[in-house]
């Protein structure tokens, strides 16, 4: 499986997560593509921190408005129902409580729901925009990642070592391998891919998981 | 009444070593005409509160390129390159905000508050030397007002009372910035009389605006 190919199992899994009239907030990069997946007999409300409920798919080449962009500035389109505003109340939609989903890339995650991916000190600091905010108040906050880095090594952590996004914030981990829930006493295996078996899931995951009686398949 | 102004007198009204705000996210709603003119008239040594640096060149970040910010509070600026690089050599010192937070505080300067209980960024470097208030078993660190000396904001549309209309995802930061410094600057495309702009329409009352700048003039 190529990179574009695992990215699109994450995200397609992630869509499947939500339910009809809920309002979701997708981080940029590989959560963006998450909305691409969403069943047509579904209605999500896509939230941009940026200041729109009801964001489009992008517009057709030559259609796009300056004034109309998400959260990473690519040009995007309302949808209809849509509703502009400014950034005090669209944090107050994301801090309030207002929004059922967001969904976060991340460079660590980790077993007590730690998410660090807004600095590598020394390295590079692009800072957290608005991903602090989003974990601190979304009800549910999911994390959509690759298993492993560029190097081999998992992403999933017994603890983070990056300063932290968000401290015991995360619910949910979605990677190539493996849905897994950040529970009480740390990470229970949900689902594994087809292509996978829950002994490499294990192997390729840091700490510990907690391995129920009934696994589940996706692909 | 707001009153009209060039751009190059507008860009007078910020001093070296003032602070200044400027709206937009990733150039969208910024004050783009009269970053051009702070760039022309060359004042230095700006502390800036802003969203994010725009990109390399562009936006707030033509003021990176040409130098004339020392220091930042700022929630994000992975777009631009040239910030990092200055931030990494220390030409640069930098408060991370996060960015809910961030126009939090300055509309809390701007409604005449003393600060709020937040619990974004609890356990984190965010965190660090804030009082905390711990309330129904859920901890809250206190976050000050953010306020300036100036404002640079731009709006699509003004009347001549400073009555604005913003357009699209360009309204952003535009308009808690606009009641958050002591100077507030409006750019606009287009400036009309008043009882041209309904008032259902109006996004940001005049009340909070003293200039209007015209892109451009």
């Amino acid at each position: 499986m190529d990179k574009k190919q695992k990215r699109e199992r994450i995200q397609k899994r992630i869509a499947r997560e939500f339910k009809d009239g809920d309002y979701v907030n997708l981080g940029i990069g590989l959560p963006t593509g998450v909305a691409d997946f969403i069943p047509d007999e579904v209605t999500i409300h896509f939230q941009s921190e940026n200041g729109i409920m009801g964001v489009g798919p992008k517009p057709p080449a030559g259609e796009e408005i300056p004034d109309l962009i998400n959260a990473g500035g690519g040009p995007i389109t309302a949808k209809d129902g849509a509703s502009f505003f400014d950034s005090v109340t669209s944090f107050s939609i994301i801090r309030g409580g207002h929004i059922d989903f967001t969904v976060l890339g991340t460079l660590q995650v980790d077993a007590r729901g730690n998410v660090a991916n807004w600095s590598i000190p020394g390295k590079i600091v692009p800072g957290m925009g608005g991903a602090m905010d989003l974990v601190s108040g979304a009800k549910q906050v999911i994390i959509a990642t690759l298993h492993l880095d560029k190097y081999g090594k998992s992403k999933i952590m017994k603890e983070c070592t990056l300063p932290l996004t968000g401290k015991g914030v995360v619910n949910l981990i979605v990677t190539d391998m493996a849905v897994i829930k950040v529970v009480e006493d740390g990470l229970k295996l949900i689902d594994i891919a087809e292509d996978t078996t829950i002994e490499k899931v294990v192997e390729a995951t840091e700490p510990q998981l907690i391995i129920p009686d009934k696994v589940g398949i996706f692909s | 009444m707001a009153k009209i102004i060039s751009g190059k007198e507008a860009a007078t009204l910020v001093k070296p070593g003032s602070s200044l705000m400027l709206s937009g996210f990733l150039v969208a709603g910024a004050p783009v005409y009269l970053i051009d003119c702070l760039v022309e008239n060359g004042v230095d040594s700006l502390h800036v509160v802003t969203i994010s640096t725009d990109y390399d060149n562009k936006g707030v970040g033509r003021l990176i390129t040409s130098k004339q910010i020392k220091s930042l509070q700022v929630s994000h600026i992975g777009t631009n390159r040239t910030t990092q690089k200055q931030y990494k050599n220390k030409d640069i010192s930098i408060e991370f905000v996060p960015q809910g937070i961030l126009v939090e505080r300055i509309r809390t300067a701007g409604a005449g508050l003393g600060g709020f209980y937040s619990p974004v960024g609890v356990g984190t470097t965010v965190a660090e030397g804030k009082e905390t208030l711990e309330e129904n078993g859920k901890i809250y660190i206190l976050e000050r007002p953010i306020s300036a000396d100036v404002a640079f904001i731009s709006a699509k549309k003004a009347d001549k009372l400073g009555n604005l209309v913003y357009h699209r995802t360009a309204r952003n930061s535009n308009p808690s910035m606009a009641m958050g410094a002591t100077i507030t600057v409006a750019e606009v495309d287009e400036i009309v009389e008043p009882g041209e702009i309904s008032p259902e329409r109006v996004g940001t009352p005049g009340v909070f605006v003293d200039y209007l700048v015209k892109k451009g003039e």
